[in-house]
């Protein structure tokens, strides 16, 4: 069982108000993701529902009982941390075993659940090692391991893989995914990578200066971002956003396409352009070309073996059925 | 630091530091041994001579010789518990966030830089004089007869003066390593439902281990010459004292320099036994 609801919660650090009033509820065995560039508040708020920071006004609830005032090792959450937080004096064993020490498990089922977990982690031939004897993955392995052998009622996950390289980053994230799957707990993930919000999530929250811009599953943002914030910062490459004239012609204050949805062509189009820098990745390109009349170049994607270059004049055509239209406060127009 | 020729130069370059280091422990040294064979008294013929192992049987079977040893043990031990306990304790009140931490941590280093001799002079006469000492008002103050510390209490006064000088290098030391330890670790222990005190003994003295080890093996070397606190307080007397004492009245009071050189190559032995000890106990926890 993991429910948490929030109501009305904010948070100040003296004068600074981090979090305003924010309301959220994240329902059992969801996957919810909080992303937002970094100071967003996003861990933060994550350390408001782990019970390290203590919320200024408003209500926790976890499985519909209050647990504002509840200390943080009450409330049956785990959480693994940004730079894993081992002991690093103890064994691979005995920190894991540290929370079911701590709260007076027997040896035995301490040791079932080790090797449970262990088992589950791939951490069995290194359980008697020290976290300074492992590399980064493994660290990040028995860290969740930590987690797991609490048998908590949702996992808090602070920005976990940033410290590792970006091969092993996506190892990672299939692993969390699939313990996820395996263990059905609602687990709450912090990142400011958008990549990992849109593989992961159930539910993904965009934050932005401690409010919420945007809650709902990675397609729906993808789909209808709420407002140009979202709209820029979910999907990658960015969307190109466009003011002035151009957003005029659809009676909008700002249009945005996404590169995947704009038709290059050398002959005939909408827009006429020259190519800068052309990325190759292979299995796609994306040309960031200078359009006449506009101020900052457009991203365009194009397939993985198409023979333009720089200097190139092309013509660019936008998906119309794939616009989005942002009026003058920024929201979407509908 | 690679090739032939940058190896041979930065060795010539050390070579006047080292010389000169080298020289600064060889001459004493050896000249120590040199006398501790001679019959010298400085005041009564000068060199009398060789004597073999004389000075160092006489030194040995001195009534003095024994009790001295235990008053230097005492003297170091207490001083070491003393010292990491409440050093420990300091080092994490002081690293609390607080209003005027500034202040308050230059006032706690503050008795480091107070000289041993002046700081024993202020305790024995403003602190633990049985007439007008502070200890003797507030004794009176609640009724009880003043003690009369460097006569009753002697070797306990001797500790709490140099205890009161070296807690500001244990905790200084301490409070740096305390500072050094990751706050993510106090909070995922915190999570992991570990009380304050678990904490603390789980996490926070694992992390110091090092810390406690380096001040332990600094202060055994200082402490063990300890001189002043004695000299200007008790002058050795109601047992206190110390190998180092006894060493300085055979060679100034007696005039007798060989048997003094004979203490001081005892005091070299007694050192390295202690040290034997120390890296044994608590060596470990330097290995990275």
């Amino acid at each position: 069982m993991g429910q948490i609801k929030l109501e009305s919660v904010t948070k100040s650090f003296g004068p600074v108000e981090v979090i305003p009033p924010l309301d959220l509820t994240i329902e059992d065995g969801e996957f919810t993701v909080f992303v937002g560039p970094s100071g967003c508040g996003k861990s933060t708020l994550l350390r408001l529902i782990a019970g390290l920071e203590d919320i200024t006004s408003g209500k926790i609830s976890i499985d519909g009982q209050d647990a504002t005032h509840v200390p943080p090792a009450k409330r049956g959450l785990a959480m693994v941390f940004q730079s894993y937080a081992l002991y690093p004096h103890m064994s691979v064993r005995k920190n894991i075993a540290f929370p079911m020490k701590m709260a007076g498990v027997p040896v035995e089922e301490q040791n079932r659940r080790i090797e449970a977990a262990a088992a589950a982690l791939n951490l069995t031939d290194y359980l008697d090692r020290r976290p300074g004897q492992l590399s980064g993955g493994q660290r990040q392995r028995v860290a969740i391991g930590r987690a797991i052998v609490r048998e908590p009622g949702a996992f808090l996950f602070d920005e976990p893989l940033s410290n590792l390289d970006a091969a092993l980053r996506v190892g990672m994230r299939l692993e969390i995914s699939e313990l996820h799957k395996r263990l059905k707990t609602t687990m709450i993930y912090v990142t400011h990578d958008q990549v990992e919000a849109m593989t992961m999530a159930d539910k993904i929250v965009v934050l932005q200066a401690g409010v919420i811009e945007q809650v709902g599953s990675p397609l729906e943002l993808y789909r209808a971002p709420r407002n140009v914030f979202v709209a820029g910062f979910i999907g990658s490459p960015k969307m190109n956003l466009l003011t002035g004239p151009e957003a005029a012609k659809h009676n909008a204050h700002t249009i945005g396409t996404r590169p995947e949805h704009i038709a290059i062509s050398q002959t005939e189009g909408t827009w006429s352009g020259t190519i800068g820098v052309s990325e190759h990745l292979g299995s796609d390109t994306f040309f960031h070309v200078k359009c006449d009349g506009f101020d900052d170049p457009l991203t365009v994607r194009a397939g993985g073996e198409v023979a333009l270059k720089y200097g190139d004049k092309v013509f660019l055509t936008p998906d119309l059925t794939q616009l989005h239209r942002f009026d003058a406060q920024g929201l979407r127009i509908a | 630091m690679a090739t032939q020729h940058s190896r041979s130069a930065a060795r010539i370059m050390m070579a006047p530091a080292v010389i000169l280091l080298l020289g600064w422990m060889l001459v004493p040294l050896l000249m120590t041994l040199w006398f501790s064979f001679k019959k010298y008294l400085p005041l009564r013929g000068g060199d009398l001579g060789w004597v073999g192992f004389d000075n160092y049987v006489r030194f040995i079977s001195s009534s003095s010789f024994w009790p001295s040893i235990q008053a230097t043990l005492i003297i170091v031990g207490g001083v070491l518990a003393i010292t990491i306990i409440f050093g420990v304790l300091l080092a994490i009140l002081l690293n609390q966030p607080m209003w005027g931490q500034g202040i308050v941590r230059i006032l706690v280093i503050a008795p480091f830089f107070v000289m041993p001799t002046v700081s024993a002079l202020v305790w024995k006469n403003m602190f633990m004089d049985p007439v007008n000492g502070l200890f003797a008002h507030l004794w009176k103050f609640f009724g009880a007869e003043p003690i009369s510390w460097l006569s009753e209490a002697s070797l306990q006064s001797i500790i709490l003066i140099v205890s009161w000088q070296w807690l500001p290098f244990a905790t200084l030391i301490l409070l740096t390593a305390i500072q050094s330890l990751d706050s993510e670790q106090l909070e995922a222990a915190e999570m992991d439902g570990a009380s304050p005190l678990s904490r603390f003994g789980y996490i926070t003295l694992p992390h110091l281990s090092r810390a406690i080890t380096v001040v332990l093996l600094i202060q055994t070397i200082f402490l063990l010459s300890i001189f002043a606190e004695i000299f200007v307080t008790t002058q050795g007397a109601f047992g206190t004292k110390t190998l180092t004492y006894l060493i300085y009245q055979r060679v100034l009071e007696s005039q007798n320099v060989g048997l003094g050189s004979a203490g001081g190559v005892y005091a070299i032995i007694l050192a390295n036994i202690v040290a034997i000890f120390l890296m044994r106990i608590v060596g470990k926890n330097l290995d990275a």
